[in-house]
């Protein structure tokens, strides 16, 4: 029992990123009808973007310690970062600690901007141009923007750690009421699910509750008697790209702890997630979510050693086996709704 | 000639000019002047250039064809790659079984990768091919190289060792890939001048290989059959209503552009006896769609003129540094010529993808068909410029 629950855990925090990214394919697709292979690219800006936030805290000035020697007897040059300089030496190093969480903050002014602007600078042109030029011209700007950031960020993966606070573990086995050291989960994963969750209960909750996420609804259903009501629901759209651009950019700088940001992090994602949007339904926001969870759970499960010895590399391969199998069974995917990209 | 009209038989002999004719048309520049690093007529460039055109014409006869776009054609070329080094390892280097297997496994391989996918149309389909090519990476990366069943032998890639079996290897033959014992290394180097060209026999293989790939791709254009696949791009609905079925067509075009993978990954594989996993990657995938592309999807030259393309830019744009710029703008004032080579920096050296990433969308958004079209239409306003200069003499004359 207590190992299952470890293997759910441990699905999770894949799990989250998977359905928040592929949340925000979806709300594209749903909306605009376009198939975004730039998507991938916005979830590594957004963990760029807690990159950036992390060096900007930490530029620092000199200055020449006379009480401090090397190990040459000339004075010491210490470096101070501004931040400490400002706040006092502790409130700037908690600062500096909790980088990746503020930079949440700075991130989503940041890639609504980059939402918006590639949706009306570039986007906006493909709407009645085939899904296959829509492929193409999202993948080369995948290219584009993933090779900006190389150039900027160099190839080598960069460290972003989480605030000490979040380090460690937390022995989840003792609180469910099982032996110690059963389940012993870190904190930051715990931290990272409940942030996507919070996220996709906020991006449900502002479609569902306000005024204007019924009318993004109602346009999704049928966008044509949306616009003869004279409402302009073209706006509505390019604001819900910013959201989608905003929860893959959100998702991407919470990811950084786990997982070093490099430049081409978005591609291993996106292709993925494009298996977890087919897999929950093109166009179902809860099919994305649910297929996100279970696919990132369904693959801790078969990276157990039990399931890597009866099948050697089933590991490797399981999402892309689920995806075909679910396509080829119930082509709509598991929430699929009718008429919605059947072809 | 062999049953092409007149156009198509012009084309066809101006591709073999062109690739018989390679070692001299790529090499316009002394060796030793300045502008060498510019020649990309040395033998290891060149049969890439042909290899994927071979590899790129294949996929234009689907996605051009069709209009189905395969994410995941470099599985076939991965595939065709292991079966040739497998030939390698089991008869002798020879490389008319490993690339007569190549093939043949690449074929059998699409046959079940289309059947799978082809149910689906669309983004499905993209997705479809996108995840059978991932999982064939995976397996080939990991899972077919332990220690018990050893198929792909993981990172280090497929190769020849000294212990293999080579059962019709003699000391006679060369130790390296040939035909009938003809090297596919062997190069002849010819001097006049200051310039040297080199006449390489496994590129002049890869070409006569290419011109008999390409004759085909213009049969099969010009076929009833590819009637059928044009059809079925244009309106499959349609093709529905009047009674076709059109599955057969289009997985019969899936396998031939699959052979046609799997043959350029098994001449890949008779210049370089290796095969590696990272050739079936969804990056190698993307990037014979932007060859298609960037040359003309559904145009006969365009897939080749795209490989071409790409490739001579990749090898020529990666070797342009700083100090190459800096003697190119050096007839600019000092301020200048720091301002012109830092805004040209990025875009060269390691940067070329980025070049090649904004050239590939520009193509996409305002030249979909390619460098075939921006050729047409830059040959179609010249001649309206001539012929609208005559119509407005004649129109003036019944003024006056």
């Amino acid at each position: 029992m207590d190992a299952i629950i470890l293997q759910i855990l441990n699905g999770l925090d894949k799990g989250s990123a998977y359905a928040l990214i592929a949340l925000g394919l979806t709300l594209i697709f749903g909306t605009l009808g376009v198939v975004n292979f730039a998507h991938g690219a916005l979830f590594m800006i957004g963990a760029f973007c807690a990159v950036t936030v992390q060096r900007l805290l930490n530029l620092s000035f000199q200055t020449v310690d006379e009480t401090q020697k090397d190990f040459l007897g000339n004075p010491l040059k210490v470096d101070t970062p501004y931040v400490e300089a400002w706040f006092g030496p502790e409130v700037g190093a908690t600062i500096i600690d909790w980088s990746v969480p503020l930079a949440v903050v700075f991130a989503i002014p940041i890639m609504l901007a980059v939402g918006y602007a590639m949706e009306r600078g570039l986007i906006k042109h493909f709407y009645k141009r085939p899904h296959a030029d829509q492929i193409l011209v999202t993948f080369g700007l995948a290219i584009v923007l993933q090779e900006i950031i190389k150039y900027f960020f160099g190839a080598n993966p960069i460290q972003t750690p989480e605030p000490s606070a979040l380090k460690g573990s937390l022995d989840i086995g003792l609180m469910l009421g099982f032996d110690p050291n059963a389940i012993i989960y870190p904190i930051w994963r715990l931290v990272y699910f409940a942030f996507a969750a919070v996220i996709i209960g906020g991006v449900f909750a502002f479609l569902q509750f306000t005024t204007f996420g019924m009318v993004v609804r109602a346009g999704m259903a049928d966008r044509e008697t949306v616009g003869l009501l004279g409402i302009n629901i073209d706006k509505r759209f390019t604001i819900m790209f910013g959201i989608a651009a905003g929860v893959a950019g959100l998702a991407g700088v919470m990811y950084g702890p786990l997982n070093p940001p490099n430049y081409h992090m978005g591609m291993d994602f996106l292709v993925l997630s494009f298996v977890v949007v087919v897999v929950g339904g093109m166009g179902s926001l809860p099919g994305a979510v649910a297929a996100g969870f279970l696919l990132g759970v369904l693959e801790s499960f078969a990276s157990t050693t039990w399931a890597t010895t009866t099948i050697p590399g089933i590991n490797q391969i399981i999402i892309y086996l689920v995806a075909i199998i679910i396509l080829l069974t119930r082509p709509r995917g598991l929430m699929g709704r009718k008429g919605v990209m059947e072809e | 000639m062999l049953g092409l009209d007149k156009k198509d038989t012009s084309l066809l002999i101006i591709v073999a000019i062109l690739t018989l004719l390679a070692p001299f048309i790529l090499n316009p520049f002394p060796t030793g002047s300045a502008m060498a690093q510019f020649n990309a007529g040395y033998p290891d460039l060149m049969q890439r250039f042909v290899i994927f055109g071979i590899f790129a014409i294949g996929f234009n006869i689907l996605f051009g064809l069709t209009g189905y776009l395969s994410f995941g054609h470099a599985a076939f070329l991965g595939v065709g790659s292991y079966s040739a080094v497998w030939m390698f390892k089991l008869l002798s280097y020879n490389v008319i079984p490993a690339i007569a297997l190549s093939v043949v496994v690449a074929a059998l391989f699409s046959l079940l990768i289309g059947y799978v996918s082809l149910r689906r149309s669309g983004i499905y389909f993209s997705i479809l091919t996108l995840a059978f090519a991932q999982m064939s990476f995976a397996l080939a990366y990991s899972v077919l190289s332990n220690p018990k069943f050893n198929l792909t032998n993981g990172e280090t890639g497929l190769q020849v060792y000294a212990d293999d079996p080579q059962i019709f290897h003699r000391d006679s033959l060369p130790d390296m890939p040939h035909l009938f014992g003809l090297s596919m290394r062997s190069t002849y180097k010819l001097d006049i001048g200051a310039w040297s060209f080199d006449f390489n026999a496994g590129y002049y293989l890869c070409a006569v290989i290419m011109m008999v790939m390409f004759y085909l791709a213009i049969r099969i254009f010009r076929s009833p059959f590819g009637m059928m696949l044009r059809a079925v791009k244009s309106n499959q609905q349609r093709m529905n209503y009047t009674g076709l079925n059109p599955r057969p067509y289009t997985l019969a075009a899936f396998v031939i552009s699959g052979m046609y993978a799997g043959l350029a990954g098994g001449l890949m594989a008779a210049m370089d006896p290796l095969a590696g996993a990272e050739r079936m990657q969804w990056t190698a995938s993307g990037e014979v769609v932007l060859m298609t592309i960037l040359g003309g999807a559904g145009t006969l030259i365009g897939p080749v003129l795209g490989a071409g393309f790409i490739k001579y830019f990749e090898n020529i744009f990666s070797k342009i540094n700083d100090n190459i710029l800096h003697q190119w703008f050096s007839f600019l004032p000092d301020g200048i010529e720091d301002f012109m080579v830092f805004i040209v920096h990025p875009f060269i050296g390691k940067g070329w993808h980025l070049t090649l990433g904004i050239l590939f969308m520009l193509v996409v958004i305002f030249l979909p068909g390619g460098l075939v079209e921006g050729g047409q239409r830059l040959g179609k306003w010249i001649r309206n410029r001539g012929k609208g200069a005559t119509d407005a003499k004649t129109k003036q004359e019944p003024a006056e």
